[in-house]
């Protein structure tokens, strides 16, 4: 991996020399929380911070996203066809749990049968420029996943802050390429490469929690009729919070809004811990209570999701775990099953 | 790259009835643009995306056999919201159609076997596609003897009433038919579904069964079959489940690491015993494991 580097008084003029070629998205404070938000000038980005409040996935994956417009009342089904026309975008000071999540997505949106072309032609003119992180959460648990704070997974440029400058490591090819294109980025010192080094190796301490998520699956394998999930549900309010703000929960709901003549077909966010994600028509509903849905959550997470990618939907970035309204800690979740 | 969410226009060309509450009727469709047709390739068993615009989508099993060219034909009890927007449609409108999505019966394991369909109420649509797509007169010879046990509740619940009278008359079809109750034309069965299969008692010797119906039905029928001799990797069942985007990828159809819409809605109970993850009716497995 070639490194290179870039002084931090010269972010602010590099981003804004992105931003006339790129749509540029960067963390940001917007009512009290930090998000992903488009950026318009290179100081509105957020440099110093723990993690988004909502995953940056819904740049690729937004919320709520019309798939087509239509008119009612004319010839055929009157669709109007997306063209896919975004420009090249950059997001700019992803978290490496965040960036690992958009090769869980790309599996998905990507599938070796389907293609979801809204995710891929957005996924396509992306480039992701991570920044490593120096000071950790305590509800960090990036390493128990195969990640860490200064893991490439999903980056195509990495950024380590040194603190008067960041080294950069080019990932990809595609970041490769645009290191050489920006002559922003500097020849590394020997010594700037040794402070790295250092930070690395202090983050990385400071991860305290550890969940040995190899065996997890083997425990599920057999777990569908344990016990274990009557009373894990009890104090869940299924209240959601915990997919919504999941950098790797990717289910949605698809609904029509119409009014008099015109109507969008849209995708929104949907998530297994409403009752009515399941609910048919007819009544029936194959997980009628929090018990089944809190079952589904951990096993999709950690069993079948592993079954059918080799990896399990879960990055280790503890937003579930910090916003949980009653405290049902993930981390606790896979020990007490690693337990049993 | 193909858009797997933009809905093809189809053209509503007959509704039918089905039933005396009027609550089911069959819709005969054909596609407003020759390549939507040419390009829409399907076997028995699949679904497709129905969608009434301004009303939504939902998935329908594809009533209608490959083997009649032009048109396509769905069954629809009205239930819910998409489904009453259906039965509110008058010949002429225009539908959406997304698919074929899912997998299809094995038909080519099909082949040279005796085929023993099953079916109570008013999933007996895709078992008809099959059912048309055997009797298809270039692939009769391909199959084996076929018996069909369909039941209702009542005669008057019955689906595709005329084409019943046709079966029951071909000397190439076992057909009966049962009602939970009769009324006084009846001249079929009376009794549920899985007594039927215990008195008709069809052979497992060379054959496969394909069992579509109400939770009930399956719970019940199920152990009859085996009684019968029929092996669990020879008793195929089709499954439905809430869906929305029909491509694996909404997340809600699972049934442990397999999703309905795209791994299925066929499987053999062999394979369903080996998933775990939650069945209806309520329970988890069809079949309890020893």
């Amino acid at each position: 991996m070639k490194e290179m580097k870039i002084a931090k008084n010269e972010l602010v003029s590099f981003l804004d020399s992105l931003i006339s070629e790129y749509k540029v998205f960067a963390p940001v404070k917007r009512d009290g929380f930090v998000v992903f938000q488009e950026i318009y000038s290179g100081s509105e980005a957020l440099l110093v911070y723990a993690n988004s409040k909502k995953p940056p996935k819904e740049i690729l994956f937004p919320q709520s996203e019309v798939l087509f417009t239509y008119r009612l009342g004319g010839e055929g089904l009157g669709i109007e066809e997306p063209t896919f026309k975004d420009k090249q975008m950059v997001i700019f000071g992803i978290r490496p749990c965040d960036a690992k999540s958009l090769v869980i997505l790309d599996d998905i949106f990507n599938s070796q049968v389907y293609k979801d072309v809204y995710y891929i032609a957005k996924r396509e003119k992306t480039l992701v420029i991570a920044i490593g992180c120096n000071r950790p959460s305590s509800t960090c648990f990036c390493t128990s996943l195969g990640g860490g704070p200064f893991s490439p997974d999903g980056s195509d440029l990495l950024l380590v802050d040194i603190d008067h400058e960041y080294v950069v490591q080019a990932v990809t090819e595609k970041g490769k390429q645009f290191l050489k294109k920006h002559s922003e980025f500097k020849k590394v010192e020997e010594h700037s490469l040794s402070l790295m080094r250092s930070v690395i190796e202090t983050a990385g301490v400071l991860i305290k929690s550890k969940v040995e998520t190899g065996e997890i699956k083997k425990k599920l394998d057999v777990m569908f009729d344990d016990p274990f999930w009557d009373w894990l549900h009890e104090k869940c309010l299924d209240c959601a919070v915990c997919t919504y703000l999941c950098p790797t929960c990717h289910c949605f709901d698809i609904t029509d809004e119409a009014l008099d003549q015109r109507g969008e077909r849209v995708r929104i966010w949907d998530s297994c811990a409403f009752p009515m994600f399941t609910l048919e028509a007819s009544g029936v509903n194959p997980r009628p209570t929090s018990k089944e849905r809190t079952r589904q959550r951990i096993m999709h997470k950690f069993k079948y999701f592993v079954d059918n990618h080799d990896m399990a939907a879960c990055v280790g970035c503890g937003r579930c775990i910090k916003e949980c309204p009653v405290n049902l800690d993930i981390r606790t979740v896979l020990n007490s099953i690693l337990n049993r | 790259m193909k858009n797997p969410y933009l809905p093809l226009a189809m053209r509503t060309e007959k509704i039918v009835i089905e039933t005396d509450d009027k609550n089911i009727k069959t819709f005969s469709l054909s596609f407003l643009n020759e390549e939507d047709e040419s390009s829409f390739n399907y076997l028995p068993g699949q679904f497709v995306q129905l969608s009434v615009l301004s009303e939504g989508e939902a998935p329908f099993g594809i009533a209608s056999s490959p083997t009649q060219p032009g048109e396509l034909e769905f069954t629809v009890n009205k239930i819910g919201v998409l489904t009453t927007a259906l039965h509110n449609l008058e010949k002429g409108a225009i539908i959406g159609i997304r698919g074929p999505l899912g997998n299809c019966f094995p038909i080519e394991a099909f082949e040279g076997k005796n085929i023993v369909i099953v079916s109570g109420g008013f999933a007996f649509t895709t078992l008809r596609s099959l059912l048309k797509y055997i009797l298809y007169e270039e692939n009769r010879s391909k199959f084996g003897n076929v018996t069909v046990i369909y039941g209702a509740r009542r005669p008057g619940l019955l689906l595709y009433k005329d084409e019943l009278k046709e079966w029951e008359v071909r000397p190439d079809l076992d057909v009966h038919l049962t009602v939970d109750r009769a009324d006084d034309g009846w001249r079929g069965k009376v009794g549920v579904v899985p007594n039927v299969i215990k008195e008709v008692a069809p052979s497992p010797e060379n054959a496969y069964t394909v069992v579509c119906g109400p939770p009930i039905m399956i719970k019940l029928t199920l152990p009859v079959l085996r009684q019968l001799g029929f092996p669990p990797e020879r008793i195929i069942l089709s499954l439905e489940m809430k869906m929305k985007c029909g491509i694996g990828m909404c997340g809600r159809c699972n049934i442990g690491n397999k999703y309905v819409c795209k791994d299925g809605p066929i499987f053999t109970l062999a394979h369903l015993n080996e998933l775990s993850g939650e069945y209806k009716p309520g329970g988890r497995n069809f079949e309890t494991k020893k």
